[in-house]
Formats: structure tokens, sequence, C-alpha cells
């Protein structure tokens, strides 16, 4: 805990103060430089352990999570459910006890299971960093994509921001919709009838159609069809889905003539989004890696106390 | 054996319309005298002054465990459990294991309820066998065994055919079928109601037109056969009104409600934070689908308030909230939050409340009791209205100790439970009668 932001725990965006986002940000914007150094590690988190407990299969957030606790030199260790006693029929609380027992200073977890990192926070006393609860919320996602609109626009207040695609799977599309908001940004969500849950249009202005939805936006958040998950026949075809509702480059000419196209991985190309225009100009998919890192590196640094020394 | 006689308190018996300061007295197991000045030379006398005289409460929807799943509860604890809350008969659902759903399963039952319950135990069997919903069970042999009603509890009966013939063989008997009302392919890996909150939650949710859906066929298929239907745990604003519309239309169809679909709303998962004693089934709806309940409850339409006691075990609730079992316990707080929650704020009256309890539950099964009328079995519940406890599930006498009113401070508590004129439970400040061992 520090003094901006004075939570034990980052179980998602929705209990943040926008001013508590704005120290994530900022402590981020300060430790990316230390990425681009040619030594890059900093003793910031000397002697803090963190474990990584990975329930679900990630690549992307895992290892940026595994180089942030390195480039601070924190002592981590990373279990996959693949290779755990998970695999024989351990249960969350036994498995997460059993890491207690070690003194980590932190759990970083992903699971499958909505209101798992909270079930965890509520058992140990480690802090709990929510690395993706099932539809539920990804906060460190919200806060690497906020960072890179941040760089690339100058300011989130007042931004058009679509969010397009699986909304009702998405814990990135909710994690957004809590943090553009509450930094005032204006958010429009997109999403076929069926991917589109009840009661967000409380929040933020729906859509079904993504002509609409991308029409002067300053950026366009592309969200993962999660074909793992669509045994519940939500759409006929994938070809129909990326005809009606897949970001073409046609498309991205319906928005802000600076527009930029984010994705938080891994893509489906030819389906949600095409492949010219994922590799296109206006694609800051590569930022978002990066910042992602440095969102990760100030998470563990607000958390764990750490003193904020970037000197090696 | 010997006489006893409640003095001092006021007898409150819808059965009979009476709500008066009068002397019950009972004598072999059942109701004597109900009198300003009764005679009761010989008679123990218990003084209940300042306290309700109701007769004795009945819970339609209780789930025992035994046989099976012992580890969850057993006929002795739930039994006990149920004395303690002031019921003196619970029914008990079939889904143990193996089901209940031939006439020796029911007979083990009711013969362990006589040598370990403290109160009566009417065994419900089962639609279908092994709860499959294949085949008809054998209801001849279930009544004559003992059972009281059929249900496959927990599941809904999903073919609109075998409802049918269940509701028209089941008239032969007298038996009503009781329904778990859901329609299994919209509430799939559903882990509570959908709606906004689940939507922000990010859990899987189960509709409201799910439930609905199947109160609707389940009248017209009462309409259609004449047979008995008595929906479940009713919790959506589109089943209250399926009820109400079937009954107006004379069709035999009956419905109850539990203290936390009455107050209690899914905005409860995410003010607990995912806390898994707010998962059961059905979910916890929204307050426009609490509030029609509540009217229904209010209008008659509703005619029973059961508790859908669901004790589990610890283990099968202190993991991730999709991952939990469905159910919490209720026998030991349905009184209290009745009384607390819906007779002190003015939903309904005392006497409405005991009919909801006591004598509607009796009716809707034909079951002995639900009044104190003379010659009717001694099986009293006596309230103090002014008992103020704090919900303690540590002090539970069930094994369960699932419950979202841990904490909730209420005031009005069942103080004494008589199952045919002996002691259940006693917790009257100013009185030693033992509980009575078995009955």
């Amino acid at each position: 805990m520090s003094a901006g932001f004075p939570h034990k725990h980052l179980l998602g965006i929705e209990p943040l103060e926008p001013s508590h986002i704005e120290t994530i940000l900022d402590t981020a914007q300060g430790l990316r430089e230390v990425l681009d150094r040619p030594i890059k590690k900093v003793p910031a988190l000397r002697g803090k352990t963190v474990v990584n407990l990975f329930y679900e299969a990630s690549t992307r957030t895992r290892s940026s999570f595994e180089v942030a606790e390195k480039v601070l030199s924190a002592d981590s260790l990373s279990i996959a459910t693949s290779t755990s006693s998970v695999q024989k029929g351990e249960t969350l609380l036994d498995t997460a006890r059993n890491l207690e027992a070690m003194n980590p200073d932190m759990i970083v977890m992903r699971h499958s299971a909505s209101g798992a990192p909270h079930f965890l926070a509520r058992h140990c006393r480690s802090a709990i960093v929510n690395a993706g609860d099932g539809a539920h919320e990804h906060p460190t996602q919200a806060l690497l994509d906020a960072l890179t609109l941040r760089q690339k626009k100058g300011r989130l207040k007042g931004l058009k921001v679509a969010i397009v695609g699986d909304v009702l799977h998405s814990r990135v599309a909710r994690s957004n919709v809590w943090l553009l908001t509450k930094l005032g940004a204006k958010v429009v969500l997109s999403a076929p009838p069926t991917l589109m849950p009840p009661g967000l249009g409380a929040l933020v202005p729906t859509t079904h159609s993504i002509d609409e939805a991308v029409e002067g936006a300053d950026a366009i958040m592309m969200l993962r069809i999660q074909l793992e998950r669509m045994s519940g026949g939500y759409f006929p075809s994938l070809r129909e889905y990326h005809r009606r509702f897949g970001l073409t480059e046609e498309r991205v000419r319906r928005a802000h003539k600076d527009v930029i196209i984010m994705h938080p991985g891994p893509m489906n190309r030819g389906v949600e989004i095409a492949s010219e225009v994922a590799d296109g100009p206006y694609s800051v998919i590569l930022d978002q890696v990066t910042n992602g890192v440095a969102v990760r590196m100030a998470v563990l640094v607000l958390l764990l106390g750490g003193t904020q020394e970037t000197q090696a | 054996m010997s006489r006893l006689l409640l003095k001092g308190g006021r007898v409150v018996d819808p059965s009979r319309g009476v709500s008066d300061f009068l002397e019950v007295l009972v004598e072999n197991g059942k109701v004597i005298e109900v009198s300003r000045k009764a005679t009761a030379s010989g008679a123990e006398v218990v003084d209940v002054s300042g306290l309700m005289v109701c007769p004795g409460f009945i819970d339609l929807h209780t789930h025992l465990r035994e046989p099976g799943r012992e580890d969850k509860e057993t006929i002795a604890t739930g039994t006990r459990a149920a004395a303690a809350g002031g019921f003196t008969a619970v029914c008990a659902m079939p889904n143990t294991d193996p089901a209940n759903d031939t006439a020796g399963i029911t007979r083990a039952i009711l013969e362990k309820a006589k040598t370990e319950g403290v109160v009566r135990v009417y065994p419900i069997g089962a639609i279908t066998k092994g709860q499959r919903g294949e085949e008809l069970a054998e209801y001849g042999d279930l009544r004559e065994a003992g059972c009281v009603a059929v249900s496959d509890d927990g599941r809904p009966v999903v073919s609109a055919r075998l409802m049918r013939r269940a509701l028209e063989y089941s008239q032969a008997f007298g038996l009503t079928v009781i329904d778990h009302c859901e329609e299994p392919t919209l509430s799939s890996g559903a882990a509570m109601n959908e709606g906004p909150v689940s939507t922000l939650l990010g859990l899987r949710g189960a509709p409201a037109a799910g439930e609905t859906i199947m109160v609707e066929r389940d009248v017209l298929l009462a309409e259609l056969t004449g047979g008995r239907v008595h929906i479940a745990h009713l919790s959506t604003a589109g089943a209250v009104d399926a009820v109400r519309r079937g009954k107006a239309r004379g069709v035999k169809v009956t419905a109850e409600a539990t203290p936390h679909h009455l107050l209690l709303t899914d905005q409860l998962v995410k003010d607990s934070e995912y806390d898994t004693a707010t998962k059961m089934n059905p979910p916890l709806r929204s307050e426009a689908d609490r509030r029609a309940v509540l009217a229904g409850l209010a209008d008659g339409t509703i005619d029973c308030i059961a508790t859908d006691h669901a004790p589990h075990s610890v283990d099968d609730k202190r993991v991730e909230y999709d991952q939990a079992a469905f159910g919490i316990v209720g026998l030991e707080t349905a009184v209290a939050l009745a009384l607390d929650r819906l007779v002190a704020p003015g939903h309904l009256d005392l006497g409405r409340l005991v009919a909801l309890m006591s004598t509607k539950p009796a009716r809707v099964l034909g079951l002995p009791g639900g009044t104190l009328a003379p010659g009717s079995p001694a099986d009293i519940t006596v309230l103090d209205l002014a008992r103020k406890r704090k919900v303690d599930p540590a002090e539970f006498l069930s094994k369960g100790r699932h419950t979202p009113f841990a904490g909730w401070t209420l005031t009005g508590w069942p103080v004494m439970t008589l199952v045919a004129g002996r002691v259940a439970h006693n917790d009257l400040q100013h009185h030693a009668a033992k509980p009575a061992k078995g009955r």
C-alpha cells in the first residue's frame, strides 16, 4: 500500500477512485523508461516474493508479469495448472494455503471463475492481483490500454472510444468500461445482440451496429471472439461475423482520421479484425504489450510498498 | 400421558379465525380444549404469558439429506433444527442418495424419523424413477408407504409429456405434484440470476423467463389434466402472474415462496463479493421480482412460506462461486425473518403469517395439523415477538452453516415447539421443561 494507492489488493477497476487509477498510470509512465535501459534491472522489490498462479492459459499476461517482477528484482515463481497438483484435484483454497505457507508477499492469479481473486483475498494474507477472472475483470489490461491511449492521444478525458466485439464474455470490456468512464472518456459498446449482456446500457451507450460505434472514434478496442466459448450458438458463422461485426479497413475509415486500433490479443485474424487493420499504421497493438510490463511494474511497486528507487 | 396446560398466552389460530387470550389444554398428544379457562386439574402448567401460541408450523420444503449425504444433514440434526426454528413438521424432499423413489426408501426414512427425529417427517416421493425424468415412479406404493406428495426437486420435469402423465397418474392416489420450475436450456451453467448484476460480476445468469416458462407450462398442464400442481420456491414476477391467472381460472395450482426470495435480491451477490452463501437455485432475483413475490404473498396468490432448507458441507461451499453447491439453510431463521421483516413492517399480519406457515401448508398437501381445533394433534409453535437475537450460524443445530442472513439481528423468535404434546424444543426463559428424546 502507498499513499496514492490505498489498497491492499488489485481485484478490479470498479472499486478504484479515479485518482488511484491516475496514480498507477503516472507510476507506470515513470517506470517505463527502465525498460529502455541497457541494463533493465532495479532493486525496488528486492527480497519480495511473488507467486504467479495461472489457472488459465496465458502467454501475454503471464510473461508480462514475469518480466515486470524480474525487472523489479522480486523473487518470483510461476505455477501453471497443467503442471501442478490442481490436476490432482486440489481445491483453490488448499493450493492457496500451501502457497501461503511459503510466505509470498503477493499472489498474481488468472482464473476462469469470476470472483476467484475475491475468494483468495478472503482466505489469504498476501496481496492479491487479479490477472483476469472469468468474465469479470482484467484490471491490468485496462490500465495498459489507458496508458497507451494517454501516450498516443495525450489525454483520456473526452476521447471517444469504441469497444467492439464479444462483450458478453469479455473481462477486458468490463474493466475498460469502468476505467474509461471514471477518467472521463466517452465509451460506446458494440456487439451482436447475442453477445451483449443485459444492463450495460445503464453505464454507457450500446449499439449492435459496429458502423455506428466506430463513427468518429478516437480509438477502437477490439475484443477477441472467444472461439473456445462459442458452443452456445451466438452467431451463425465466422464468415458472417466478420462481414457484419468485424473491423475492416472500410469501417476504420468511418473513425477519426487519427484513430488508433487496440486489441488485447490473441487476435483471430479475419474474424473480429481484418489482417490489414491489425498490421496497419493505426495499430498500437505492440505498444500495448510494452505498456503492459510498465503497468504491472507500477502495480507491483504500489501494492508491495517497495521503494520507487529506480537506480540500479 | 400427562396433561399440559399452556396458560397466559395469546392463541393465534387462523384455521378458526381465533386471536385471543386463551388457554390450551393438551392430553395424549391431542388438543383437548381451547378456552378462556380450561379444565386443568392435574395438568402441568406452562406459563406462556406474553407469548403467541400457534398451530405448529409446517415446512413443505426441507432437504434432510438422509439417506446418502449424512455429512450435510441427518434426520436427527435436520429435525432438531426444525424444532429450534419453530417447525413441528417438515416435508422431506426426495433428492437423497438413493432418491426416495420406492416404498422401501420411504419406509426407511419414516423409521429413522420415528427413532431419531424430534418433529414429524413427511416424505415426498420422486416424480420419476431416480429423479431422472424418464419414467414415473410407483406412486401407489409411495403413497401407501407414507409419501405425501411427489417431486423431482432440484430438477425440473423437462418433458412436458411426462409432466402431463405425472399430473394425471397422481390423481389416482390423491398426490400433489411439486415442481422445481426451470427451463434447463436457458439456465445451464448459471450461477445466479441473469441481469445487470450478473453482467457486472461476469457470472453466467439464469433468466427469470426460464422459471416463468415452466410455471406457465405447469399451470396449463394442471388445467389440461385436472391434476394438482404445487410450484416450489417461486421467485419471479412472471411466475406469480402465471399462478394468479391459473387460480383465477380455477386451476388446482398452489405455490410457495422462501424467505430469501422475499427479502433479498441478486445485488447481494455483488455486495458480498461473491459470497457462496448467496448461491441457491432458484437464484436471488431482481428487486422487481422480489416485490412481485411479496405482493403475491400478500394477496393470496402464494399459499405458503417454505424454507428450501438445503444444507451443504463447508467443502461444497468454500470454493469458487461458480463451483459452489446451490442451497442455503433456512429452518432456524425462517420464522424469525418472517416476524421481523414481514410482520413487523406490516406486509402481513400475524394471523396471515401463521396461515402461511401452518394452516395453508397443511391444506396444500392434506396434512394433519395446521389448527388448534380440539381433537387435532397437539403440534404447537410458541412465538416470542419481543425476543431479540442475532443470527449466528455457529449456534445452528443443522449441520449446514451457510446463510446469507448471518449477523442479522432479528426481533421475534420461536421459543417453544411441541410435537404431539411433547416438547421438541424449549427456549422459554422462564420455564424449565426439557426437550423429549424422540417422540
